[in-house]
């Protein structure tokens, strides 16, 4: 019952989405305010009715209802209620549907909130959000329906699958369903699907305005930037969380002893939030000096592409085969529908090019607008990079026929260097004026950093001193943390001897009076914590493996690992778990127990190996159990790794969300309109130039 | 007769050199141990599995092809020669880092030669906005001074209004 009314809800949420589009780009067209409105409306009853059909399938799911045939893929009686709930994204048909949920969520609150302050965009930002949205509802309704049941045609060898019963078939009703893919029970796996999906779907804020401002030809102004700024700092924050999270999934449960592999779904989402993070850096152009406007939409287009590319190659796994990407007709309606979005995107930029006309003038090459130029050509080097490897298997297989494998040492040696002078520039570019840089200034205020970061990277590098390349990377990163935190003393100190504030407060008030500056660098100190983890990860990791009888040690650094017992039991969720229990010793002394399991599940007839881990500040002790010898455990085998700096990628993860909730924060919203701009110098007397 | 010696030369020398290798290795009493297969199952990805370097995959496959390189590192095999006969057996998909020769260096080429494209581009854009200020600057001047004048012209035709 509550199926149909699911299913009934779905068909009605597409009808309505494609209405709004086709309405409100005619009463956009014709100026009739009353189509816009009702576009509006329908738009925004989408997101009701959606709630109600992802409420059917989670309620599917958590039921039981095996009749659906994606409760029967992804739920199963052994799985705990919440583990059902999660199930909703854990498939393709749920998380497309999830996807589409979440988009008209997002255009439901612009709707309620922009109304008036937008008006002349709004009937195409409408239009523009509701054609992506109608799309995935559209996917979900004729390609991938969380509503298809089973059927059983009598003699039959194979289930047919269809929405309502064809003639001559019988329900077919599994007794129990296979259950969620055992990787995916995991507080990672939980979080990381939604918050990257909440930062994939968010970009449609940002692109809808951006190409209503196209269509309108009021893209001159900056009007759209301002208008979705904090939007696209939401959908920035919720893609940067997913990804940390998806890296703390694949540490915890993947067992490599990694938190990034440069997998092709791991790329897929790494590209949009590379191209999303130089937009966030070159709005800041426009909004202070009028320049690069036309790059802006490049960057929106690029970005909000590159989002829907990443559920593409996610949801369809055409790079690990291209014999994937025909199996259903997902593949190629999503291929049509992001060419249609990215080509047509462009177009319509190349037609309104000369509306696009910016201020550009520059006074220096060692100025600020020179700095966040370069920095975005890292950001879209970097992208293209990671493009390049992602689909190169799928060229090289398309061209020459030969299937290969683009790894990890590509991608850390292809972005490596240029991530390195991206950090780089996060250090230096802040200290830079707009316009021009006197190159004594900037001396005198980066000389203390630098000799500071020297000396005690000196230090912390000989502490680590396993392989040369250490040095420079532990001083770029104190040399950066040193030039932020430099700035904060600066204001901070400015407002004391100005001001005669306590400290405390004058640190305060100076967050406080200009939150987007401040905000920014406390992103920047989590993006460095980040780059600490990767660091690690790249030049200071150690990994050993050995098989030990009962009572045995294996030696790795000043650590040691004691073999204590092997023990057998039946675990929760249908899986069966052999776990080792083991004593870890530094330089003698015991200093906690581990405990490495193998986790058997039985249905899906698949292991998941669960590392013990032991975390300090200075780094992880993470050992897993790889073998057993089957007949009495008397013996197993154990695969030690050392993570130093790991734990700073999580912290880092952390202290940019703090970082972005201060940027995003609204004031009051008097204010809103207070930030400055500083307009070219000559600005007043330009338009007599032309005459 | 002179490339027969030099042919013969080479081979001892491979030869030898084939020795003093496996008997370096044979110094080591634990060889070859898990860490010894683990360097070379590290460069190598599961032939069969999507996206899954050797060293950590679980399959039994997995398990059998690391035992294998265990046999061959025991038979002195160089850990060149190991790659070599994934490669051949399996082909170039089980490499983690692709070749650098014919098709396939294009995926190491095309990434550097875009960023360097893109500093040019940078580069070009600066000088561009450089002169763009350069020119707007000078005739300034000019324009400053007929706007005056046509301040000037403006200021007395008002007075005569008065």
């Amino acid at each position: 019952m509550l199926t149909d009314v699911g299913l009934l809800a779905l068909v009605l949420a597409f009808v309505l989405g494609v209405y709004a589009t086709l309405a409100s780009y005619y009463g956009g067209r014709t100026n009739q305010d009353t189509w816009v409105e009702s576009a509006r409306n329908a738009a925004i009853l989408t997101f009701p009715l959606l709630t109600i059909s992802v409420f059917a399938v989670v309620y599917a799911l958590y039921a039981l209802d095996f009749s659906l045939a994606y409760v029967a893929d992804v739920s199963s009686r052994a799985m705990s209620p919440f583990l059902r709930v999660t199930a909703l994204w854990g498939g393709q048909q749920g998380s497309v549907l999830f996807w589409a949920w979440l988009m008209s969520g997002f255009v439901m609150v612009v709707l309620l909130r922009k109304w008036e302050r937008d008006r002349e965009l709004m009937p195409y930002v409408i239009a523009v959000a509701m054609l992506t949205t109608a799309f995935f509802i559209g996917v979900v309704v004729f390609i991938t329906n969380p509503f298809t049941r089973m059927w059983h045609f009598p003699g039959a060898a194979e289930l047919t699958m269809a929405i309502f019963q064809p003639a001559g078939a019988m329900p077919y009703i599994p007794e129990d369903g296979s259950g969620l893919n055992p990787l995916l029970r995991h507080f990672g796996m939980i979080g990381h699907p939604p918050t990257t999906y909440l930062g994939f779907t968010g970009f449609v804020i940002p692109y809808a305005f951006a190409i209503a401002a196209l269509i309108t030809g009021k893209s001159s102004g900056d009007e759209w930037i301002r208008a979705t700024r904090r939007w696209t700092l939401v959908a920035w924050i919720f893609l940067s969380i997913g990804l940390v999270l998806g890296g703390r999934w694949a540490y915890d449960v993947l067992g490599w002893g990694g938190f990034w592999g440069w997998d092709p779904v791991e790329n897929a989402m790494l590209m949009p939030w590379l191209t999303g993070t130089a937009f966030l850096h070159s709005v800041m152009m426009t909004e202070k000096r009028g320049m690069l406007k036309k790059w802006n939409m490049v960057l929106i287009i690029l970005t909000y592409s590159l989002a829907l590319f990443g559920t593409f190659i996610t949801r369809t796994g055409v790079i690990s085969s291209v014999h994937a990407f025909s199996k259903t007709a997902l593949g190629p309606a999503f291929f049509g529908f992001i060419g249609l979005t990215f080509l047509g995107s462009l177009s319509l930029l190349f037609a309104r090019w000369d509306t696009l006309k910016s201020d550009h003038q520059l006074e220096s090459f060692l100025s600020r607008e020179a700095a966040f130029l370069l920095q975005n050509m890292l950001f879209l080097a970097i992208t293209f990079a990671v493009f390049w490897g992602t689909v190169f298997p799928l060229i090289s297989e398309l061209v020459t026929g030969t299937k290969i494998t683009v790894g990890p040492p590509y991608f850390k040696r292809v972005t490596g260097p240029l991530f390195a002078a991206l950090v780089l520039l996060m250090g230096i570019a802040p200290l830079f004026a707009w316009r021009k840089q006197a190159v004594r200034k900037l001396g005198k205020a980066i000389w203390v950093p630098f000799a500071a970061s020297l000396v005690l990277s000196g230090v912390w590098g000989y502490a680590h001193r396993m392989h040369p390349a250490v040095y420079p990377a532990l001083w770029l990163v104190t040399f950066v943390v040193l030039a932020i935190l430099m700035e904060f003393w600066k204001g901070v100190r400015a407002r004391i001897r100005g001001r005669g504030e306590s400290p405390w407060v004058a640190f305060q008030k100076l967050i406080g009076r200009n939150r987007r500056r401040y905000g920014g660098y406390i992103i920047h100190l989590g993006v460095v914590m980040i780059a600490l983890g990767f660091i690690g990860d790249a030049y200071l990791k150690s990994e050993t493996q050995g098989t030990l009888q009962l009572g045995e040690s294996l030696q790795i650094g000043e650590y040691s690992l004691r073999f204590d017992s092997l023990d057998y039991y039946p675990g929760s969720d249908g899986r069966e778990v052999l776990e080792a229990t083991t004593s870890l010793f530094k330089n003698g002394e015991l200093v906690t127990q581990l405990n490495p399991r193998r986790d058997y599940f039985v249905v899906q007839q698949q292991p998941v190996t669960i590392p013990g881990v032991y975390s300090t500040a200075a780094g992880d002790v993470y050992a897993l159990l790889v073998g057993w010898e089957e007949i009495g455990f008397q013996s197993s085998t154990f695969k030690i790794y050392i993570n130093p700096l790991i734990g700073w990628t999580w912290l880092g993860g952390l202290v940019m969300i703090l970082g972005t909730l201060i940027a995003a924060w609204s004031p009051s919203r008097d204010r809103e309109g207070a930030t400055y701009t500083l307009k070219p110098r000559q600005a007043s007397l330009s338009y007599l130039a032309g005459d | 007769m002179l490339r027969k010696i030099l042919i013969s030369l080479l081979i001892l020398m491979t030869a030898g050199l084939a020795v003093l290798t496996v008997h370096a290795q044979e110094t080591n009493p634990d060889f070859p141990s898990d860490n010894d297969v683990n360097t070379i199952a590290k460069q190598l990805y599961c032939p069969v599995c999507p996206n899954t370097p050797l060293d950590v995959c679980e399959t039994q496959a997995c398990k059998d092809w690391r035992a294998q390189i265990k046999s061959q590192l025991a038979a002195g095999w160089t850990e060149e020669e190991i790659i070599d006969y994934f490669v051949e057996q399996y082909g170039e998909r089980v490499l983690a880092e692709p070749r650098r020769s014919g098709f396939t260096s294009l995926v190491w080429l095309l990434p550097v030669i875009a960023a360097l494209l893109g500093v040019v581009i940078v580069w070009q854009i600066l000088s561009t906005w450089r002169t763009a200020h350069a020119e707007a600057a000078v005739p300034l001047t000019t324009e400053q001074q007929i706007s005056q004048e046509i301040l000037a012209q403006i200021e007395n035709e008002l007075r005569e209004i008065d």
